[in-house]
């Protein structure tokens, strides 16, 4: 297990590396220089900003810098904002999306696994039909269509929720979890019906009904763990996706966490920022997709012996 | 469900043949293709059937709901709706079509070679892949979109490069799997060249699957598209998709809700008919895999 553990931290390195390299070099291909669109900058000024940003060393001595600050958490100063760093607006924003996230993840678990059982307890009845064919809206229905839809009936024109903010008025979190986690609610749905309705027609089960044990026993107890194993290697991706469906829900609600920040870097052409942020979620999503990666194996021993198929 | 009658057995079914007979049986992916079909249908010939001109403006009038003249109302200018959800699908579906084809050629290219070769040179190539398929696409995607410009071009190209990894996987798998069953030692064996062993044994085995990835892929690639342009980071106006004009339709829904609800319509009702297609057409091709 801890070699297993090892060889996939062994195999992120060089995925960080290309991360943080391609970043880099795309950045600085990007067509013309970063003051450019600002109005006329005196020679003086641009040799000053040009130093600031370090902008006037050689290209990979300018790279190994970069490369050593992010090694002790500096992403350097924004471009837009001089007087703050991308770290400390970094640091501002995560915690927000990681609750937004957090959240989502709540509800598409809890959402996705009730379906799916529901669906594969009694396969192709309305007791089946119904959940799926929800579960189907669920993943045609992105999130930038269903975040203002669900503000448009529920904020709008029922009143029940507001319909921005995060933490300023009570239930505001409700609808932004709720958009940003029904399309993950919709796959773990399909997952959890898909492998439940496999396991439960393994023979151990038949076995375990055999034996006269009750239905709730066998499935929670016997069929769960193995049904949920495409559910857990699910999470890593999800989690991925959660963190980039931020950047529309966080716009959609004007919530202040890393995905907006994100957007707005953007459009303003934030260079740093755009690094710094890409750099940090390009790191998170590699890290959150090695822990399910282990986790899975963790359950299923079989994965270990190279059978990744 | 397979009873074979007597004709059949005379005539015998090709593997095409008996899956496009299970497709048929599938009603949910047959309305799935029709609705398909029509979109497309639609799509070509909107520069001559659609109502209005696309950038007529009529600003005295505004945005009006749902009328006789205006089928599914006008926007803040005045512009017909059914108008430039119309002109919006060219875009969305072109970036689908063209962008998978993209992910299509270097995947299948990729995954064949990778496969057939085999040994040292498939493993570099399939490790390559393995490091991109931990790269978070999404966000390079916009990094590019950022720092090249918003050319609806370069959407093809990145969308493109970003979904071939899967179809690569997918290919090489597949040819792996055929290249050592014994009908193709046997065809080595009588000497048949190695474009002959391709064109008769490996294309027509890998089809399948490839045929059912494309209809998958055609819709997270619309997705992505209309994601992006939400952000305004995708198609930019005077050009229209129907990412964009959701957009739009955000900014004015309390006023005018119908400029949000049907572009959106339109979009989840094409991505609902794909995916009822690809399903469909995956259990057709590979009744084994028909779960999850």
């Amino acid at each position: 297990m801890l070699k297993f553990i090892g060889s996939r931290i062994l195999q992120a390195i060089p995925v960080l590396l290309v991360v943080i390299s391609v970043t880099f070099v795309l950045v600085r291909l990007a067509p013309g220089g970063p003051f450019d669109a600002e109005k006329a900058v005196s020679p003086y000024v641009l040799e000053k900003l040009n130093e600031r940003y370090n902008l006037d060393a050689p290209l990979h001595v300018q790279f190994i810098d970069y490369l050593s600050g992010i090694m002790q958490g500096d992403f350097g100063p924004s471009f837009k904002f001089p007087a703050r760093s991308v770290t400390e607006m970094i640091a501002a924003g995560l915690p927000i999306t990681f609750e937004l996230a957090f959240y989502a993840m709540l509800v598409a678990l809890l959402i996705g696994i009730s379906a799916g059982l529901l669906a594969a307890i009694r396969p192709n009845t309305v007791q089946d039909y119904v959940p799926m064919s929800v579960a189907m809206i669920g993943i045609c229905m992105p999130s930038f269509l269903m975040g203002p839809v669900l503000v448009l009936v529920f904020g709008i024109w029922l009143e029940w929720l507001p319909v921005s903010g995060w933490g300023y008025s009570p239930g505001d979190k409700i609808l932004p979890a709720i958009t940003l986690g029904s399309t993950y609610a919709a796959y773990i749905a399909r997952l959890t019906r898909g492998s439940m309705l496999e396991v439960l027609s393994q023979d151990y089960i038949r076995t375990a009904r055999a034996k006269g044990l009750p239905t709730q026993t066998i499935i929670f107890k016997h069929a769960l763990k193995g049904g949920l194993l495409p559910v857990v290697s699910f999470l890593g991706p999800a989690i991925a996706g959660l963190l980039s469906g931020s950047f529309v829900v966080e716009t959609i609600f004007q919530i202040p966490g890393l995905g907006r920040f994100y957007v707005q870097a953007a459009f303003n052409r934030d260079y740093t920022m755009i690094m710094g942020t890409t750099i940090f979620f390009s790191v998170l999503i590699i890290f959150f997709n090695m822990l399910s990666d282990i986790i899975a194996a963790y359950l299923n021993p079989r994965l270990k012996l190279g059978d990744k198929q | 469900m397979n009873s074979l009658s007597s004709a059949d057995i005379v005539q015998g079914r090709s593997l095409w043949q008996d899956a496009m007979a299970r497709l048929w049986k599938n009603r949910l992916a047959m309305i799935g293709l029709y609705i398909l079909s029509f979109m497309v249908f639609i799509a070509l010939l909107t520069p001559w059937i659609a109502p209005y001109s696309y950038e007529a403006q009529k600003l005295d009038m505004g945005a009006v709901p749902p009328n006789t003249q205006h089928w599914l109302g006008t926007d803040t200018f005045g512009r017909d709706l059914l108008t430039r959800i119309m002109y919006g699908g060219r875009i969305s579906l072109a970036v689908g079509f063209i962008a998978t084809a993209v992910a299509l050629l270097i995947g299948v290219l990729w995954g064949a070679i990778a496969g057939y070769i085999g040994g040292r040179t498939d493993a570099i190539m399939m490790r390559i892949v393995d490091i991109l398929y931990a790269l978070p696409f999404m966000i390079f995607i916009i990094l590019l979109m950022v720092v090249f410009g918003r050319s609806i071009l370069l959407l093809f190209l990145a969308i493109g490069c970003v979904e071939w990894l899967t179809m690569a996987r997918i290919v090489r798998g597949q040819v792996l799997a055929v290249r050592h069953q014994e009908f193709v030692d046997a065809a080595v064996v009588l000497g048949l060249s190695h474009w002959q062993i391709i064109r008769r044994y490996i294309i027509p085995n890998i089809l399948g699957p490839v045929i059912v990835y494309i209809t998958l892929t055609i819709p997270s690639v619309m997705l992505l598209e209309a994601f992006l342009s939400f952000l305004g980071l995708g198609v930019q106006p005077p050009q229209s998709s129907w990412g964009l004009l959701i957009s739009y339709g955000v900014e004015t829904m309390e006023e005018y809700p119908w400029l949000l609800l049907f572009p959106g319509l339109v979009l989840s009702i094409t991505l609902f008919s794909l995916n009822f297609l690809g399903d469909g057409l995956r259990d057709a091709l590979d009744p084994k895999a028909s779960k999850d």
